[in-house]
This record gives structure tokens, sequence and C-alpha cells, in this order.
């Protein structure tokens, strides 16, 4: 979890990610900012994230991201 | 020879009165009801206003409805700035007071925060209403001449001041007429517009397809953080032609989002306004063998394009891929230190463009055009403007430009063109802001702010920022210090941050 904050900060450092639950329904989150993202996340932790994961509600919190990232290595 | 670029659409009114033109989500015109629309905000402007080649405002949300008010502005003979709906008002008040512009068009939604603008503004679902007075049209478009100015587009300013682009008839229509050809954008074309319209990208989008005849749809933005929808968009309505950032052809990549949907019909593809990672491009190369790729590189001083590349051969990920040669019409060459001209290849040098391409210059900023539209150093005969880009690029073997780097803070990021010194000067505007200095992380795309303050922490300092930068310009990494390193001299020591903040050389 605190590796995902960590890259989530570096695109948007002022987010406070325990709490914040809009990440891309309120627009924080462009979509240039979810493919550094989701690079970062692809890197580090090594798994695919396809076209078909990228949808708000994976993306909308810290804690959403990281269901999908537990489940992808768990897949 | 087109005089005026209203030229096209009645052309195209006139011959194909009910194609579908530009559309959205939501809403579509054909050639006739764009026009219709023209020619009744064309009414009114000139009714109301008893200007010429002054500045008018449009302040709308992105829709086909904003080209109604770009060309009904030019009806007029006055000529229109396209302003992000979503900029912030300390950055508009910037730019009000140097275009002090003669009126602002805006729509219902956004009229209470044009007023704040402008003492004259004009609603666009009023206008729309006005009686056509055809005769009084044609008489202002029959004194217009190629040099009037067409828009002004706004850029990032070093000294914190947006600066803006003044482009005329002239370089338009010589940029869309060689593009199509060159490119060969057609009437049965179906191009998805990405950039936003106050952007130069969007140029080839808008007036490709006017030129040709074609038809343009706009990409909802939400869909570029949902691929799917991206690509459903593209297939659903037959997309022919993109014209995008390579950040956006990266959304596609990231994701492998053609192993989901690969649009069938899309055959020619262009990106510019950044370096295309290479990998990126022989993803999309890899699911279109068939489709031309073609890479155009030109800053918006000289209208859209002045150097391309149709690749024609492989590219491995680590290597770069050339900007190119010339563009039809244009003359571009590299100079040295000296002002001396580079052939050789290998050597560095400053990109300067000659042509019909070039720019009016920065409005009402006459000390900041005279920087870079200079006398061409190379002819002491006669009158001959050349642009220097502060680009730097040198030849391959193959006698092709290629890309090196900046001569000064100017950055590319996600696309969009940013100052150093805009995002600096704003945060120093902030109050008790003792001293700050901002770099770039080209690999990873990081704008990293070092500041000097007993007032700010990260949150507050960015909360400030907000209201005083596009979205685009803040800053994604932060290091708060005691006291930024300075040099001998008294300059901000950016080796020593570069170090800090890890950025190799």
């Amino acid at each position: 979890m605190d590796t995902i904050i960590e890259i989530l900060k570096g695109v948007h450092p002022e987010i406070d990610y325990e709490s914040e639950t809009g990440l891309i329904d309120k627009r924080i989150f462009d979509s240039f900012d979810v493919v550094n993202i989701v690079g970062e996340l692809m890197d580090e932790f090594d798994v695919e994230i396809t076209a078909e994961h990228m949808i708000p509600q994976n993306f909308n919190s810290a804690k959403a991201i990281y269901a999908l990232i537990q489940r992808l290595e768990e897949e | 020879m087109k005089v005026n670029i209203l030229e096209y659409l009645i052309e195209a009114a006139t011959e194909l009165p009910n194609k579908c033109a530009y559309f959205d989500e939501e809403t579509s015109y054909t050639y006739s009801g764009i026009l219709n629309e023209v020619k009744a905000i064309g009414t009114k402007l000139i009714k109301k206003l008893n200007v010429k080649c002054r500045p008018i405002l449009i302040y709308m949300e992105k829709s086909p409805a904003v080209l109604a008010a770009f060309w009904g502005t030019v009806y007029s003979r006055n000529f229109y700035v396209p302003l992000d709906t979503n900029m912030p008002d300390m950055r508009i008040r910037l730019i009000v007071e140097n275009l002090k512009p003669a009126a602002v068009i805006t729509d219902m939604a956004h009229y209470d925060l044009a007023r704040k603008f402008s003492n004259t503004v004009f609603i666009f679902e009023e206008m729309i209403e006005t009686p056509i007075d055809e005769e009084l049209l044609a008489k202002r478009l029959s004194t217009a001449i190629d040099t009037d100015p067409v828009y002004v587009l706004y850029t990032s300013g070093s000294t914190g001041v947006p600066k803006g682009v003044v482009v005329s008839h002239r370089s338009l229509t010589d940029y869309i007429e060689q593009f199509c050809k060159e490119v060969d954008i057609r009437e049965d074309d179906i191009i998805a517009n990405q950039a936003p319209f106050y952007f130069d990208a969007s140029l080839i989008d808008i007036y490709c397809t006017l030129k040709a005849k074609g038809t343009m749809g706009i990409v909802p933005l939400e869909y570029f953080s949902i691929p799917l929808k991206l690509l459903d968009f593209l297939q659903k309505y037959g997309v022919t032609t993109v014209r995008w950032v390579p950040s956006a052809m990266k959304m596609v990549s990231t994701f492998k989002g053609f192993k989901s949907i690969r649009p069938d019909k899309l055959r020619k593809i262009i990106f510019g306004a950044e370096s295309m990672p290479t990998k990126v491009y022989n993803y999309w190369k890899a699911n279109y063998p068939e489709a031309v790729f073609v890479q155009i590189y030109g800053p918006t001083e000289i209208t859209g394009v002045c150097t391309y590349h149709v690749v024609d051969k492989e590219y491995s990920d680590d290597e770069i891929i050339p900007i190119g040669k010339a563009f039809k019409n244009t003359e571009v060459f590299l100079l040295d230190e000296d002002d001396k001209l580079i052939n050789r290849s290998e050597v560095v040098g400053e990109i300067c463009v000659k042509g019909s391409c070039l720019a009016l210059g920065y409005y009402n900023a006459k000390e900041k055009s005279d920087e870079v539209f200079v006398q061409n150093p190379l002819n002491p005969y006669y009158n001959e403007k050349i642009y220097r880009t502060g680009d730097l690029a040198k030849y391959n073997e193959r006698k092709e430009l290629v890309f090196v780097s900046r001569k000064d803070f100017q950055i590319k990021h996600m696309g969009h063109r940013i100052e150093l010194g805009e995002i600096e000067t704003a945060v120093m505007a902030l109050s008790n802001m003792k001293n700050a200095c901002c770099l770039f992380e080209p690999d990873k795309q990081k704008i990293i702010l070092f500041y000097e303050s007993d007032a700010y922490d990260d949150i507050t300092i960015m909360e400030a920022l907000k209201k005083r930068l596009q979205r685009y310009m803040l800053p994604n990494v932060l290091y708060k210090l005691d006291k930024i390193p300075l040099l001998h001299n008294g300059k901000t020591d950016r080796v020593k941050l570069k170090d800090m903040a890890g950025i190799k050389k």
C-alpha cells in the first residue's frame, strides 16, 4: 500500500490518498496521470494492467488500486 | 488561392450542404448547418461592434459550436482567441490584460465568469438566433485580406505572462493546403480530434477537415482515461485519421488496447508536439502495418508544421524517430552559435524557419517578438524574417533533422509547451516565498519544484498554485528546502538541485 501511495504522490503530491475516493470521477487524475501511474505500477509490481482493467472503479482510490494489484498478483 | 479561410467553409456548404462536418457524442453540424450559425454570429458582431482586425475571446466549453463562434468572428473580419474554460482566473487576467479583447463570446454556462473579462459579452445561444444579413456579410468579407490575423493562441511565457501568437489567414491556408496534399486528407476521411482548440495541434483536425470537406469528431476528454471507450469511439464512427499527441497514443499502448478493440478503418496516424517514445510507435505500427505514420514538428509560431517525417523504416525501441525534412513551401535550417549555417551531419544548431508559415509575432509584445522573429542573419540584402525556435537539432547521416534539446528552460510535458520560468514566477508571486526553482525530469516526465518558505508546506503551496497555473503546469514532485543552493554569482545552482532530485545529466 505504501508503495502505491508513493507512486500516486509522485504525480499529485497534494492529495490525501488515505481518504480520497474520487481520483477518476472527480478528474483529479487526467488521462496522462493515469498512463504514468499505470506504467509505474506495472514496473513496480510486475503485473499486466490491460484495457479491461482500466475502469474508474479500479482507480478511484488508493485502496481500489491496491485491491486491483492484489487480484492481478494472484492471477 | 484562398484569401480567407471562410472560403473553404462556403465552398463546402455549397457543394455538400448536408454532409456531416463536425460532431461530438451529443451534437452534430452539417456544412450548411454550421455556415448558418456562422453567418448569424457574423451578422450580430458586425452590427454590434464597430471594429475590424481586433481580438474576440471565445470562452466556451469544447464542442462543435465553438467552431461556429470562431468563424462567426472571422466573418466580422476580427480574429478569435480561444481560452481554456478550466484556466485559473489569475492566468486569464494576465491574458486579458495583454489582449484587451473587443468582446467575449461565451455560452450560457460560462456567462457569469465571462463578464469578469470584458464589458461586451455575447451569449452564443442568443447570437445564433440573429437574422442573417447576407449583404452586410458579403460586403465585410470582400474587404478581407490574407495578412489579416485569423487567430491568436496563447502559449507559456518565461517571464510569467503568457504570449499570444498571432497567425494570419495566409499562414493558415498555406499550412492546410500543403498538409492535405502531403498526407492526402480526403473527403471520405473521418478525423478523431484529441487536442484542445486552444492548442495548435487541433489545426489539422479542424482545418484539413474543412478543406477536404471531410468529417471531424471530438473525442470526449474522459475517454482518454478509459482506453476501451476511446477505441470504441474510433470503431463506432469509422475513424480513418488521428493527429494525436504521443501521450494520448501511449494511453493505448500502455494498456495494450488493440488486443481488445482494433479500429479497422484507421489508416493515417499523425503525431507531434512532443517526442514520440519509439516503443509506443512500434506498438501502433505492429498493429497497423499498412497505415501511414507521420511525425510532425513545428512550434505555434510557424503555424502547425515546419518539418515532417513519413516514417519509412524500422526503428528499434532505443532509437529516436527523426523530425525529418522541411515541410512544403517552408525552409528550415540550422544556425550555430555564431549564426553560421550548419551543413555537416551530427553538428548541433538552432532550428530556424522561414516562409509564409511565420506568425505575425506575439500580440502586444513587440520586444518579445523582436527577439525571435528576426532578420535572416545570412541575408544582408533585403527584408527577410526568420523565426528562431530555440530548439536544438542536428542532421543524421540520411540528412534528416533529429531533435536534440532546448537551448533554454522550455519543456514539453504531456504534449504541452511550458516555460519553467512561468511556474517559477507563479511560485515567487506567493507571499512570503523566499526562493524557488523548477526543473524537469524528462525520463519520468515530472516537473520538480524546489522552494524556500516559512509560510507554505507541500499541501498549501499546491492549493495556491492551482489558482494561478494550468493543471498541466503543476509540479509533480516538491522539495521544501531551508535554503536553495546558489552559485557565487547569486544564481541558482541547478546542477546541485539536479543531483538532489537524481536527474541524470
